[in-house]
């Protein structure tokens, strides 16, 4: 029945034969804080302190300080504590992926997201109807993260950072031969690669090596521990260096990545001519680019791009979609038109970190 | 097409002009012909064929999109041939439906599957190989493409493209000089289908590179003479030789190339009319003139207009064809058909393109209105009637004068002008002078000085040696410009705004206004906008500057404190003023450059607009005093 189920919140109330089932509503609904499930007595991603928060994944806009209890993979808690430090929850549960575990009346269940290290879906199961919150997602190769992993499930909650048919990612191993053959033409510049510090840095790092880029490259400060950590994790980068008290023209012909910000800003005159690049999914829009004053744009995305999104939208088998942050309009829309029921879900608060829109950081003045 | 269309997206991207040469050259060097003659056509406008309109692409993406979606994503990129080259969904052969934007999805999914699940991703990790097996990557296989394709190492292609090697049936991608030559000869009816076809088989860069192409909408940001450059590069050759030979070749260029890489001879230019580099002067300093004989030289007036040269010679069959040639060598015939007739003699002239009314030259405002329009009107022509001024003889009949005297280029000069006898060609006239000091005051007051009522038209003097051959370039000590001193302003720093490639990280770009009564007492209104004449040490002092006193940010805007007593007051230097009806001061200035900065004086000391409109009403009441003064005269 699963998949077939006629998942839609009125028919329910009507029809005494589903009383036994839960409306989706009832599982997971969202509030203030975030996604509530009030049977399991959680929030999922929570944006303000709560009591007992469940997170997806590492990135500062769904892994916030200051919960009561936190559960989340290994990973995800160790970014935290890196990011917020020792005290940045009450106390914190680890899950591996594909491991359940009893939540108040729900079953929870983490799956591999592919998003960036330690990112996780949850699957909340309560009597027989399955929600399954993906967070963000992608599901095209990563070297630095396990694959994403298919959950089907009667409510899909889907990311939508890309979801218009103008993203189409392409091959990401593709972006980084356009590096560097810019490396290559312009040996003298050196190479200044805008990249969010958790994830998409590393993930740059490793398409770079498995690209048969052997030379050290180098870090800013602001992207040395994070990176330090996916090293200790076992994932292989080669050789790093950090990129202060370097000399400018040692710099010449090399590879510096840096977070987004810091690509436009005084930082950069340490650098003999910087080729500016920046490694995103909204990179696929010129006028975006331009906007940056970015010379290479580079569309490296860890989200999943419209034909990922379509594509699993339609393999979850869900009749009910829930979408969210990002361009819900266009992905709603597609799966009404694929007589999916679909609905924008309300939440507030995310998409501020990692490759949404950011004003321009304010530069210290260095 | 594909690799063609990276490049035009990398100079897209790309402010640096050597960077810019560089990324053309290396085209020119990993593309083989003709598809790399074709680019160069394409650089430098030489391409012609008819244009597309936009409704026919609109046409083409409702017919494989679900509009709505379309309509977001319009309204997201704002661009439509952008939009289209990256929503465009692909037909996939043997499956006659076809999925806005999607694919479909694979048949059940089973738990565990993981990321196999995806549309691309499932091929991507073979797409080396699938490529490789293509012969795309290994240059020892033969290609069956014509174009781009050849030439060995070219690598780098997007996955999209890479996706095509997988599946056999998909014809590959066309090559620039396919989409040139088709485009050519290609009926009207036939043109929706044929583009479909290509959208079907290019990637994201090659769809978007093609539908700027066929809508005529391609402003690639390089000059015509940036190309050539690029391409004279490619055999460590003098632009000006290319330029030189550049009116006899045609695309796709196949003997240029040759020449290029040693491999032909340098082509003939058999033109009856060609381009002969210009000369050019330096600015002279005050310091200058102290080695100088005023002797050597002669003067004439700097008339502020546009540097033209005009060549008339005959062909096999003794007709006369005459063309018009930018300073740059670009043919501007076209834009000013009425001057052609007057072009009888052979000859090559060299003068300056300007607007007569009733024989009064007109100020440059007034010239640049005929400039850059599509359709030359007849009304257009009357209303600005144009006009050569010769100052100089380049080539008389079949005989090069270039390596003569430039006295005796003069003398010569003279007698051709009157053997033509045009009233649309006239002599500039010489300022006689004997001393530095009587040439100072024939600059500061033209009128008195032989310019009489066309002084308002000139914008300095020039000075050239008596014996200078005419060279190409800027040879050093021949030729002087002393130009007019400007306007000069003092008006106060607003907003600040990121220069753009290596001044990125810079505040570069100003945004200053002057005083004007408002509302509520005085308020600053702006201007202009200046990003040049300051020294790189006064770039970091504005800069910082910049940082520490701004007081609102609009993305890479900053608003700068401008109050009576806190502020920068700049110092503005600027050639002319011009009404403006999209500038709230309703001035807009010409050639406006930072020339001071005037730590010293606070922003309440600085002009006001008042300043600004009387030098306007200047300018303007001239024209009619001196109708009426000339007037008298007769």
């Amino acid at each position: 029945m699963r998949g077939s189920s006629p998942a839609m919140t009125g028919e329910y109330r009507d029809t005494g034969a589903y009383m036994s089932t839960m409306r989706p509503q009832d599982i997971l609904l969202p509030a203030a804080a975030g996604l509530c499930c009030k049977p399991g007595g959680f929030h999922i991603d929570p944006v303000r302190p709560v009591e007992r928060a469940v997170i997806t994944h590492g990135h500062s806009d769904h892994a916030r300080a200051g919960h009561g209890r936190v559960l989340a993979t290994q990973e995800t808690l160790d970014m935290m504590r890196l990011r917020y430090g020792e005290n940045f929850a009450g106390s914190t549960q680890a899950i591996c992926y594909g491991e359940e575990i009893r939540l108040g009346d729900v079953r929870v269940k983490f799956h591999p997201a592919g998003h960036v290290l330690g990112s996780a879906q949850i699957a909340v199961t309560c009597k027989d109807t399955c929600i399954v919150a993906s967070g963000d997602y992608k599901d095209a190769p990563d070297p630095t993260c396990t694959p994403f992993e298919l959950v089907p499930c009667d409510v899909f909650i889907t990311e939508a950072t890309f979801g218009l048919p103008v993203f189409r990612h392409g091959d990401a191993a593709g972006e980084v031969r356009k590096l560097l053959a810019s490396v290559a033409l312009f040996p003298e510049r050196a190479h200044l690669v805008g990249a969010y510090s958790l994830g998409k840095a590393q993930r740059v790092i490793a398409l770079l090596r498995q690209a048969g880029y052997d030379a050290p490259i180098y870090l800013h400060g602001a992207m040395e521990k994070i990176t330090k950590y996916y090293q200790s994790r076992g994932i292989d980068l080669g050789e790093l260096r950090p990129v202060m008290g370097v000399k400018k023209a040692a710099l010449a012909g090399t590879i510096t990545l840096a977070p987004p910000s810091a690509t436009s800003d005084l930082w950069t005159r340490r650098f003999p001519d910087p080729v500016t690049a920046f490694a995103s999914g909204w990179m696929r829009v010129r006028a975006r680019a331009r906007q940056r004053g970015i010379e290479l744009p580079l569309v490296i995305s860890d989200h999943a791009d419209w034909d990922g999104l379509t594509a699993t939208i339609a393999a979850t088998g869900a009749g009910e979609i829930w979408v969210t942050h990002g361009q819900e309009d266009a992905l709603v829309h597609w799966c009404q038109s694929k007589g999916l029921r679909a609905q924008p879900l309300d939440l507030v608060g995310y998409g501020d970190e990692e490759e949404s829109e950011t004003p321009l950081q304010d530069e210290a003045e260095a | 097409m594909n690799r063609f269309a990276e490049l035009l997206d990398r100079l897209a991207y790309e402010p640096g002009r050597n960077n810019k040469l560089r990324l053309i050259t290396g085209y020119f060097r990993e593309v083989g012909d003709p598809d790399r003659g074709y680019a160069l056509a394409a650089l430098t406008g030489a391409l012609s064929f008819k244009h597309a309109k936009p409704a026919l692409i609109r046409d083409l993406i409702a017919s494989r999109t679900d509009p709505v979606l379309f309509g977001l994503s319009y309204d997201y990129v704002g661009d439509l041939s952008e939009t289209v080259a990256l929503m465009w969904p692909k037909r996939v052969p043997g499956n006659g439906e076809s999925f806005p934007g999607h694919p479909s999805p694979p048949p059940s999914p089973a738990r565990g599957e993981g990321a196999q699940l995806g549309a691309g991703q499932q091929t991507s990790s073979t797409t080396d190989r699938d490529s490789a097996s293509d012969g795309r990557t290994t240059p020892t296989v033969p290609s069956p493409l014509a174009g781009e394709g050849q030439g060995g190492g070219y690598r780098g292609r997007d996955a999209r493209d890479a996706l095509h090697p997988s599946n056999h049936n998909n014809p590959p991608p066309p090559t620039l000089t396919e989409v040139v030559t088709t485009l050519r000869t290609l009926g009207k009816t036939e043109l929706p289908k044929q583009l479909e076809r290509w959208l079907d088989e290019l990637d994201e860069t090659g769809r978007w590179a093609l539908l700027k192409l066929v809508t005529g909408a391609l402003r690639i940001g390089i000059s015509a003479r940036l190309a050539k450059t690029a391409a004279a590069a490619l055999g460590d050759k003098d632009p000006h030789e290319v330029e030189l030979i550049w009116p006899g070749l045609a695309p796709p260029y196949l003997d240029l190339f040759a020449w290029l890489e040693g491999r032909g001879d340098k082509p003939v230019n058999r033109d009856p009319a060609p381009f002969r580099p210009v000369m050019l002067a330096h600015a002279i300093e005050d310091t200058d003139f102290a080695a100088l004989d005023p002797a050597d030289y002669v003067a004439e007036w700097k008339w502020d207009g546009i540097r033209v040269q005009a060549v008339a010679g005959r062909d096999e069959r003794g007709h006369v064809t005459a063309r018009l040639y930018s300073r740059t060598g670009e043919d501007i015939t076209g834009s000013f058909p009425d001057l052609v007739p007057s072009l009888r003699l052979a000859g090559a002239i060299d003068g300056e393109l300007l607007i007569l009314r009733e024989g009064r030259v007109q100020s440059f405002n007034v010239l640049q209105q005929r400039l850059n329009r599509k359709v030359v009107s007849p009304k257009l022509i009357k209303e600005f009637p144009i006009h050569l001024r010769a100052y100089d003889l380049l080539g008389d009949d079949a005989n090069d004068l270039r390596e003569l005297p430039f006295a005796e280029r003069r003398e010569r000069l003279e007698t051709f002008i009157g053997k033509l006898d045009d009233p649309r060609i006239d002599l500039s006239p010489t300022v006689p002078f004997a001393s530095w000091q009587a040439l100072t005051a024939a600059r500061a007051d033209p009128a008195s000085a032989g310019a009489g009522e066309d002084a308002d038209a000139v914008e300095g003097v020039m000075l050239k040696r008596r014996d200078a051959p005419y060279l190409p370039g800027r040879p050093k000590g021949q030729w002087w410009k002393w130009k007019r001193d400007p306007h000069i302003i003092d008006a106060v720093l607003m907003y600040a705004q990121r220069g753009h490639g290596k001044r990125s990280s810079y505040y570069s770009d100003y945004t200053f206004g002057v005083w004007t009564a408002g509302e509520a007492g005085d308020e600053l209104v702006p201007v202009g906008k200046a990003y040049f004449g300051f020294t790189d040490e006064e770039l970091l002092q504005i800069d910082r500057f910049v940082r520490r006193n701004t007081t609102e940010k609009f993305g890479p805007v900053r608003h700068v404190v401008h109050e009576p007593d806190t502020g920068l007051v700049l110092e503005v230097a600027f050639e002319g003023l011009q009404r403006s009806q999209r500038h709230k001061s309703g001035v807009a200035m010409r050639f406006p450059r930072i020339s001071r900065l005037r730590w010293d004086k606070p922003p309440r000391e600085a002009d006001r607009l008042e300043t600004l409109e009387n030098m306007l009403k200047a300018d303007e009441s001239l024209p009619t005093i001196k109708v009426a003064a000339s007037a008298d005269s007769r």
